[in-house]
């Protein structure tokens, strides 16, 4: 679906040049470093445009391309992207496969982009769950760009935070006690030292690559955070809108980095206190 | 509003209730039966020389009784609140930081007698943080002595509305009394079965997440369970909220106007919905209670599907 020529027409042209004007304003006030969005509203996008629902998630993953591109012209670092949540295996098979089907196309398209831009990306979640060659296409692509500093996209997929934990603490129980000591070498005052901490479960997290979300971002008019970074975003600042996600644009954007900037003096402060 | 409090058929607080007002105000009585569970002197000393307040009647009729609009089969079974907001109350009416929290108190037993009326099983409240330690000493002294006063002298409510009480958070930084008396007031309630008033208190989503972890690495470490075993299931069983039927909020209120979760349950949030109350804490009422649970009622809550 996607090709190379819609990339770069976002990135050129006389809107990108008023974009990048725009931009150029708003960066006079703090940028957010991160931001994370929960894409909600395909299926009703699709309904209001009297199409198919595949043919939504298409215009969703165009969506998600656009946003990828303005956050790179902002000055933005990191943008973390809720693309298929654990949960989602229990929607119909038909639509889980067109999902996976559009992941395939993304990182063909992406391994494209991640050159012409020297974008970072990273897929966070239980890879294992999804099929042989999308978990090949996947780490090929990881590899290859894990060099790339300048810009991280993270694609949340096969994820739920109580996975991300779970996962965590069961990489850091192997890793404190490979050494074996069984339970007659337990003593609890030494070892209260070696029990895991904060810092043991956070390095094994999916979303271990990237900082706290600046900002939490929902389409669809829903206030939940649906098992999203719920780990990360405990300071975030949290923006719902009513738009559905494949109508998400730059004004969307530029009004939710304006209720960031209004909002920063806290957010700085609690960044100061940890 | 959409909803006026008087096309209700019945009134929604049939007896002057003492938690709508000031608890020093209200003059007391002895207490007439004897309370469900062993209690430690303190709370002898509670019921027996502070006696019984005049009780908020919760007759049977009263809690069939909804507002209109309200669908009693989709009511939420645990209610969240972030009472954020009572500080700057104090602000705007030029009073000292002390007051806002004493209204806020004041708004928390209001809250309270609602839910129990209106058949919410369980609320938790997140009384003070772990971030909260940073502000001035005086503030969290002033606080720490209200925890200890509003649970001293609602001990009676507590026994005679069956009310059980559960605290959660890191209860060593506290003073010992307040741990004594804390953890005192839950063992005693705790066979009670009306209503659950969870209190958050030194806690954080994250140290909560975090003690259960360690838990489950030291069953791991002695060998009761592998680390591949270690699932939601076994997870839940240690975070703090296993001491509830219902550990997982249906809705999180936040009073204040802010949009965020400021490291509140953040496992036992992952589905919640999330409602943001522009008026302060001490201001939320009846009327702001049930325009967050009609707008609850209205959210279609689907879970990935």
């Amino acid at each position: 679906m996607f090709r190379e020529d819609i990339i770069i027409g976002i990135f050129s042209g006389w809107r990108s040049f008023l974009r990048k004007c725009l931009f150029r304003v708003l960066r006079v006030g703090p940028i957010p470093s991160h931001i994370a969005v929960i894409m909600d509203g395909n299926r009703r996008y699709a309904k209001k445009k009297k199409i198919d629902d595949m043919t939504g998630y298409d215009a969703g993953a165009l969506a998600l391309l656009h946003l990828i591109i303005y956050c790179m012209e902002l000055g933005v670092k990191y943008v973390t992207a809720y693309a298929f949540s654990i949960d989602n295996f229990r929607r119909h098979p038909e639509e889980v496969q067109k999902i996976m089907d559009l992941t395939m196309e993304s990182i063909m398209l992406l391994t494209w982009m991640s050159k012409l831009r020297l974008v970072r990306v990273h897929f966070a979640g239980n890879l294992q769950l999804l099929s042989a060659d999308i978990q090949d296409a996947a780490k090929r692509l990881m590899e290859s760009t894990a060099g790339y500093k300048n810009f991280v996209l993270t694609i949340c997929i096969c994820y739920t935070c109580s996975d991300e934990i779970l996962h965590a603490v069961e990489e850091s129980c192997k890793e404190k006690w490979d050494d074996g000591i069984g339970i007659m070498g337990y003593d609890e005052a030494n070892d209260y030292e070696r029990l895991i901490k904060v810092v043991d479960i956070e390095k094994h997290m999916y979303m271990a690559i990237a900082p706290d979300p600046d900002i939490l971002i929902r389409t669809g008019g829903e206030y939940r955070l649906s098992n999203f970074l719920v780990w990360q975003s405990s300071c975030c600042h949290l923006s719902s809108l009513g738009t559905v996600w494949p109508e998400f644009g730059v004004f969307y954007l530029v009004w939710v980095v304006l209720d960031f900037q209004q909002n920063y003096r806290y957010v700085a402060k609690k960044k100061l206190q940890l | 509003m959409p909803f006026s409090l008087h096309f209700s058929p019945t009134p929604l607080i049939t007896a002057p209730s003492p938690l709508s007002k000031p608890s020093f105000l209200v003059p007391y009585y002895h207490t007439l039966h004897a309370p469900k569970s062993p209690l430690c002197s303190s709370m002898e000393h509670a019921l027996t020389h502070q006696g019984k307040q005049e009780a908020f009647d919760l007759r049977p009729e009263d809690s069939q009784t909804l507002p209109l609009g309200l669908r009693r089969d989709a009511m939420p079974s645990h209610v969240a609140v972030i009472m954020d907001g009572n500080r700057r109350w104090a602000r705007l009416r030029d009073l000292p930081v002390r007051s806002g929290y004493e209204a806020g108190v004041e708004s928390l037993r209001k809250i309270v007698e609602i839910c129990c009326k209106w058949g919410i099983k369980v609320l938790s409240v997140f009384a003070f943080s772990s971030d909260n330690w940073f502000r001035p000493k005086v503030e969290v002294e002033f606080l720490m002595s209200l925890f200890e006063r509003g649970m001293q002298e609602d001990t009676g409510i507590f026994f005679r509305e069956n009310i059980r009480i559960s605290v959660i958070g890191d209860l060593t930084k506290l003073p010992k009394a307040l741990q004594e008396l804390m953890v005192n007031l839950e063992e005693a309630t705790k066979n009670n079965t009306l209503f659950q008033l969870i209190v958050a208190v030194s806690y954080s989503g994250h140290y909560d997440v975090v003690q259960a972890c360690q838990r489950l690495a030291l069953k791991a470490k002695c060998g009761l369970i592998e680390p591949s075993d270690i699932n939601v299931s076994l997870m839940e069983q240690e975070l703090e909220t296993n001491c509830t039927e219902f550990p997982h909020p249906d809705l999180l209120i936040r009073t204040s106007g802010e949009f965020r979760i400021s490291n509140f349950m953040l496992w036992q949030l992952a589905y919640t919905e999330l409602y943001f109350a522009q008026s302060l804490w001490p201001d939320f009422g009846e009327a702001e209670f049930l325009k967050a649970l009609l707008a609850f009622q209205q959210r279609q809550r689907r879970y990935g599907v």
